[in-house]
């Protein structure tokens, strides 16, 4: 139940990100989440868009770095302790996340969050035991 | 005061005499005792008994670097070893280095040298030198020292570093005469004033100051913090060492010692000699060395000679500040740098390409290098860390290749400019020709 995110390199610079999301959304790809990881001089642009091969596509056609991760998509309760007990289950697990974040679903009561794991196929199954609701891509797709 | 009137204030007519009897003698010494002056000579068409005007210099084939570094270490030796007396090398950080050797004559000249460049910062015999630059195989430290010894002003052997233990021998000794790279000068400038002291606490009167290229500038700001007058200081290894030329009171342009070293400028394209005044390379010969004459060598060094007299009474020729390097070669923060060395301490690292850019800036007093590197899919990670990591290792390879720190940017793909197909790879931004 892996989902492929884009991750871009970008320069700190004016009008970056801004080439970046225009390249994709010009092609009618739409972003479905998006997260910006910052250094002092660049940053990770990270991405789960409808169409990842085009994606690849526009972006490689401006002279971006592209890169495809796997990434774990979860549905937590929009509720004190959502994500916390989802957290609960990887550090039991001696699960690292690497990073996450987070955007919102159509549906009121639950937010989706975006995690990157170490080993997503071993996490997978004991997300599942727990309960915990795992996003497809085509989950995603309807949102 | 001139330390040798005689010599410095000759006129140009019996300047040129000089020259011309001390050219000639130095070709036919070449030509007779090393065969690689011989070869070159002869591959050239040209002849010692060739040389009949100073006009005919021209005529004469260059010597560079590289020439240098294929006799290395004592190829270009005009005496048996046992006449050299002491060594000197540059620091072959681009592979082989150019040893010098010296003569008790050669050592005796650059005593001179440097001693009227102690005379024209206003030393005298009652002067405290303190001499800053570094001793050891780099001609900066040795240069001074020989030309306090000949003068009789006295040296106080530093070496450079240590700036705590400088400031309090510079204090209590009341040191007057400050010699280092200017660099050097405004980091201790910098720490006096930490230290709480101010100009008029500090005893400097004067400051030579080479080895490096530097700004009017950063001239005015060590001035204006040490209290000092300065003097810039030339040389090089090849030639000699420090002392080639130096400034005077006037501060404008440095007094070659032409009884000693015949200067031209040469355009670094045709290499044609350049007239009177206009910019080019400068190319020197040693008019009276023993131990390694060099003939025409190219010095890859940007600058322009004023012939008229100066106000101070001296007739020898100026050369003015250092502009530029003919060549690709870089001098940061004092040190010979190499895009080549750059660029193979980058490529050491998986998946880098050579797609990078050198930028040097001189955000302040020091020399900065920014080394920006194109991002590849092959470097490219999700994660931060990663990329950290990589640039870390990057910094580490290029400190190790050059011995100077580095901040690496990763830029994106492409984003280097470019120009006719061939990728820029230095930009220097330091403004040196103020």
């Amino acid at each position: 139940m892996n989902v492929k995110q884009l991750s871009v390199f970008l320069e700190n610079k004016e009008g970056k990100l801004k080439s970046a999301v225009d390249a994709i959304s010009s092609k009618g790809i739409n972003i479905r989440a998006l997260s910006i990881a910052d250094s002092s001089k660049y940053g990770i642009l990270r991405l789960i868009v409808s169409d990842n091969e085009k994606a690849i596509k526009a972006l490689e056609e401006r002279k971006f770095v592209v890169k495809e991760t796997d990434v774990i998509v979860v549905g937590v309760k929009d509720e004190p302790n959502g994500l916390n007990s989802v957290l609960e289950v990887l550090e039991e697990a001696n699960v690292n996340v690497e990073y996450l974040y987070a955007f919102v679903s159509t549906q009121v009561d639950e937010a989706i969050v975006v995690m990157k794991i170490e080993n997503c196929k071993d996490v997978v199954p004991i997300l599942r035991e727990k309960n915990i609701k795992l996003l497809s891509k085509e989950d995603i797709d309807a949102i | 005061m001139i330390w040798n009137e005689e010599a410095e204030c000759m006129s140009r007519e019996d300047k040129e005499e000089l020259q011309l009897a001390l050219f000639q003698k130095q070709v036919k010494t070449v030509y007779e005792k090393v065969p690689f002056y011989k070869k070159k000579f002869d591959d050239a068409g040209f002849h010692p008994d060739d040389l009949k005007t100073l006009n005919d210099v021209k005529k004469i084939p260059f010597t560079t670097k590289d020439d240098l570094r294929s006799a290395y270490p004592f190829g270009l030796f005009a005496v048996p070893e046992d006449e050299i007396i002491e060594l000197h090398s540059t620091s072959g950080t681009t592979g082989t280095p150019v040893v010098s050797g010296y003569t008790r004559h050669d050592i005796d000249v650059w005593g001179e040298c440097t001693g009227r460049a102690i005379w024209m910062a206003g030393g005298t015999k009652d002067s405290i030198i303190q001499n800053s630059y570094g001793y050891g195989l780099f001609t900066g430290g040795p240069g001074i020292d020989h030309g306090a010894k000949t003068t009789g002003a006295m040296v106080l052997p530093m070496s450079s570093g240590n700036t705590a233990r400088q400031m309090k021998m510079m204090m209590d000794l009341k040191c007057d005469i400050l010699t280092c790279t200017p660099s050097y000068a405004l980091y201790i400038a910098e720490s006096l004033e930490k230290a709480g002291y101010s100009p008029e606490d500090i005893p400097l009167k004067a400051g030579i100051f080479g080895a490096e290229m530097w700004t009017e500038e950063m001239r005015k700001e060590i001035e204006t913090k040490l209290g000092l007058k300065s003097h810039n200081i030339y040389g090089l290894t090849e030639m000699m060492g420090p002392g080639v030329a130096a400034e005077c009171d006037e501060q404008n342009g440095l007094h070659i010692q032409d009884d000693h070293f015949y200067a031209e400028i040469i355009d670094p394209d045709t290499l044609e000699n350049l007239p009177e005044g206009e910019t080019g390379e400068l190319v020197l010969t040693t008019l009276t060395k023993e131990g390694m004459p060099i003939i025409r060598f190219r010095t890859k060094d940007i600058t322009s000679l004023n012939y008229d007299s100066c106000p101070c009474g001296r007739t020898t020729i100026r050369m003015n500040r250092i502009t530029g390097r003919s060549d690709d070669k870089l001098k940061v923060k004092g040190v010979l740098v190499f895009p080549s060395q750059i660029e193979s301490a980058i490529l050491q690292v998986d998946g880098v390409t050579a797609n990078y850019l050198i930028h040097i800036t001189r955000p302040k007093i020091l020399d900065e290098i920014e080394v920006k590197i194109e991002i590849s899919p092959e470097t490219f990670s999700d994660e931060m860390r990663n990329l950290e990591t990589l640039q870390r290792e990057l910094e580490a390879k290029i400190h190790s290749a050059i011995g100077i720190k580095v901040d690496v940017s990763l830029v994106e793909p492409e984003s280097l400019p470019r120009s006719e197909g061939k990728a820029v790879r230095v930009i220097d931004d330091r403004n040196l020709d103020k």
